[in-house]
């Protein structure tokens, strides 16, 4: 032995040696049968989970949409090209040079700004931008350049014809050269240009709130179901995965006796809260304001008015309008709520005391008595406090958000048995959707859990990124080919508009209000 | 004690620091045998969740899929070798190195500085020295003080005179 210690390469091996060499071997066996162990335990208690929930990780169908009867490129019109009208554009697939410039000099300095990557990744539409109409004339000239940007290139780039300017929407509307129309104006315009378009002839993507009142809501509907036109209501929320897989929990029962819904709007910033910038080109000059007025009351011109229009009744719905509308259009698509029985709501002017006479803390309760529930809305514009989105039964409850989250309620009657058995904790999530995710059967690990909370997670891999606004003209655009009604239908814009007036009825005239289902009527 | 037989350490040197190598080795093999068994795990998240003077570069490591597959790979199979090598004590100054490096990773993306907050809640209470310095400095006290030739298959690979 003694001997052997000279050696590099030991010529024999003693049982010494051997034993010596291979003294940690049964640790591995050990670990090996550790891992069994636990891989047995945990799987079947997924197994247990899975067979009891009986839900898919696959990712869930949206609105499915036969394929299309002419391939014949649309021409589109824009009506109302502000912020949001410009992003609509963009994602139809028109960019304004200088956003893309823009995106370009970010991806040149921060390697993770992936914005025109992504933008120059969406499918081509195969529509052209070939009308505009915008009554402040800086920005009809800004959608016009947008309009000939169809290579997606930057200031220097290589333009296409531009769109056709129109100063009045009807001039717009009654060219034979325009298929569908994009209307991005203050709600006070939305509905009478709705119908006129549908009456044109034109196919009709409007923005939320749907109208500006009750009786619009009834005119508009009788006008997109008698012209047959394809009509979507802009509410992207539509094309959240996490909402169709949320609406397949509640099809599966999952959370047994649903007693209460709770929505919300938390917003803490001047933009935020419509106090939108004030151009400085514009002037009685550059603004059109008998049209922007359109049917609302005669005032004075006024800078504050036609921008930050949100923060007046004259010409926004106010919080109802504007943001219930968006949690209740998901709540309504995973919940098919319809119409509730009744509605109460408060709120008033207590941080931006800013000349405005829409408040910016509004909350608003509607009772729905045939499905046993109530849904709860309660909004702030100066408070950034999350309170999300939840769904609560006597089984369980479903945090809703772009991630979907099921917990089982410690004191549920379904799942009590699994509780005292140890495979669920009521602590940690039954059900976990985080799309773009690989789900193949696997239940998310509490890391996973932890990253997706903070949206750390497949933000760059997996299901490719997309902008929801860019999917929701998609699928408008789709149906339009293909024929059909897209998603955010004038049946579901007709429930999203009634709902919302409820409550902007009941904070305005101080009282409860009902909706009458037999008679069709807000009472 | 037959100070020649075992490179000079006592048997009580020598148990604790095959222990130790064992343990640490366990550990990694663990952590590489969970993130190879779960089909969705990426690095992804634990990159971006980065802070301090480094996070620049794991953010960058993140951000292109192709380069977070190959970080994906290596943590993985890397953890697994690493941790097969100390256990066995097979190239065990190799796995020794590869896991300091590995570690060293872990902390400059973590580390627990004043301010720092990161998404996965921790066991205990760290201030610029956690856990995770505490594992890459006991390897290498493991590097320092070899066992692989006495107790492992190095002692096959190289021959049982000093590492």
């Amino acid at each position: 032995m003694e001997k052997e210690n000279q050696h590099n390469h030991p010529a024999k091996l003693g049982r010494r040696d051997v034993l010596k060499g291979l003294a940690t071997l049964p640790v591995l066996g050990i670990l090996g049968y550790g891992v069994w162990k636990k891989e047995r335990y945990t799987n079947l208690k997924n197994k247990e989970l899975s067979l009891e929930l009986d839900l898919g990780y696959e990712p869930p169908m949206l609105h499915p949409i036969p394929p299309p009867k002419d391939s014949r490129t649309i021409r589109l019109g824009i009506i109302g090209y502000g912020g949001r009208g410009e992003h609509l554009v963009r994602a139809a697939g028109f960019a304004h040079p200088s956003v893309i410039d823009e995106w370009k000099k970010g991806a040149k300095e921060n390697k993770n700004d992936k914005r025109y990557e992504d933008y120059l990744a969406q499918e081509d539409l195969n529509v052209v931008l070939a009308g505009v109409c915008d009554v402040f004339t800086v920005r009809s000239k800004r959608a016009m350049e947008a309009s000939a940007n169809i290579h997606r290139e930057g200031t220097d780039g290589k333009m296409g014809t531009p769109a056709k300017v129109y100063k009045n929407y009807k001039e717009l509307l009654a060219d034979p050269d325009i298929d569908a129309v994009i209307i991005a104006t203050p709600d006070h315009w939305h509905a009478q240009m709705a119908m006129d378009a549908a009456r044109a002839g034109k196919h009709v993507y409007v923005e939320k709130g749907m109208t500006k009142t009750v009786e619009e809501a009834f005119a508009l509907r009788k006008t997109v179901e008698e012209t047959g036109i394809v009509f979507q209501l802009g509410h992207q929320g539509r094309q959240t995965e996490s909402y169709a897989k949320a609406r397949e929990v509640i099809q599966k029962n999952i959370l047994g006796k649903i007693n209460l819904i709770e929505v919300c709007t938390n917003r803490n910033d001047p933009n935020g809260a419509w106090v939108y910038d004030i151009h400085p080109e514009a002037s009685p000059q550059t603004i059109d304001w008998e049209q922007f007025l359109g049917p609302a009351p005669k005032v004075p011109f006024s800078l504050e008015r036609f921008f930050r229009w949100r923060c007046w009744w004259d010409y926004g719905t106010g919080l109802s309008g504007d943001l219930l509308t968006h949690e209740y259009d998901a709540m309504n698509q995973i919940l098919e709520l319809g119409i509730p029985y009744s509605a109460v709501a408060s709120g008033g002017i207590y941080f931006y005391k800013d000349g405005r006479d829409v408040p910016d803390v509004f909350q608003a309760v509607y009772e729905y008595p045939d499905r046993d529930f109530t849904l709860m809305y309660s909004a702030t514009l100066a408070s950034d406090r999350q309170r999300g989105k939840v769904i609560m039964g006597h089984d369980g409850y479903m945090e809703v958000s772009d991630n979907l989250m099921v917990y089982a309620d410690p004191e549920s009657t379904r799942y009590r048995n699994l509780i005292d058995k140890g495979t669920i904790k009521p602590e940690n999530p039954i059900f976990t959707y985080i799309p773009g995710r690989k789900n193949v059967d696997a239940v998310a690990s509490a890391t996973e859990q932890y990253f997706a909370k903070r949206g750390l997670l497949y933000t760059y891999r997996g299901g490719k990124r997309y902008d929801t606004t860019y999917l929701h003209i998609k699928e408008w655009i789709d149906c339009i080919r293909a024929g059909i009604q897209p998603s955010c239908n004038i049946q579901q814009g007709f429930q999203e508009a009634i709902t919302a007036h409820m409550a902007t009825i009941a904070l305005r005239e101080n009282r409860k209000v009902y909706w009458d289902k037999d008679k069709e009527k807000v009472v | 004690m037959n100070t020649k037989e075992n490179f000079g350490y006592t048997k009580g040197q020598l148990s604790i620091l095959v222990l130790l190598r064992v343990l640490i080795g366990w550990h990694f093999l663990y952590e590489g045998i969970v993130k190879v068994l779960n089909p969705n795990w990426s690095s992804l998240g634990y990159l971006m969740d980065s802070q301090g003077f480094l996070s620049g570069f794991f953010h960058s490591l993140a951000s292109n899929p192709n380069v977070l597959q190959v970080v994906d790979y290596l943590n993985m199979y890397g953890l697994l070798a690493i941790g097969l090598g100390l256990i066995l004590g097979c190239f065990t100054q190799i796995a020794t190195i590869a896991g300091m490096v590995l570690l060293a990773l872990y902390y400059l993306s973590h580390i627990p500085f004043v301010g720092a907050s990161y998404a996965l809640p921790t066991d205990g209470s760290y201030l610029w020295v956690d856990k995770t310095l505490i594992e890459l400095v006991a390897l290498a006290v493991l590097f320092v003080l070899p066992t692989g030739r006495h107790i492992g298959l190095d002692r096959f690979i190289f021959g049982k005179n000093a590492d």
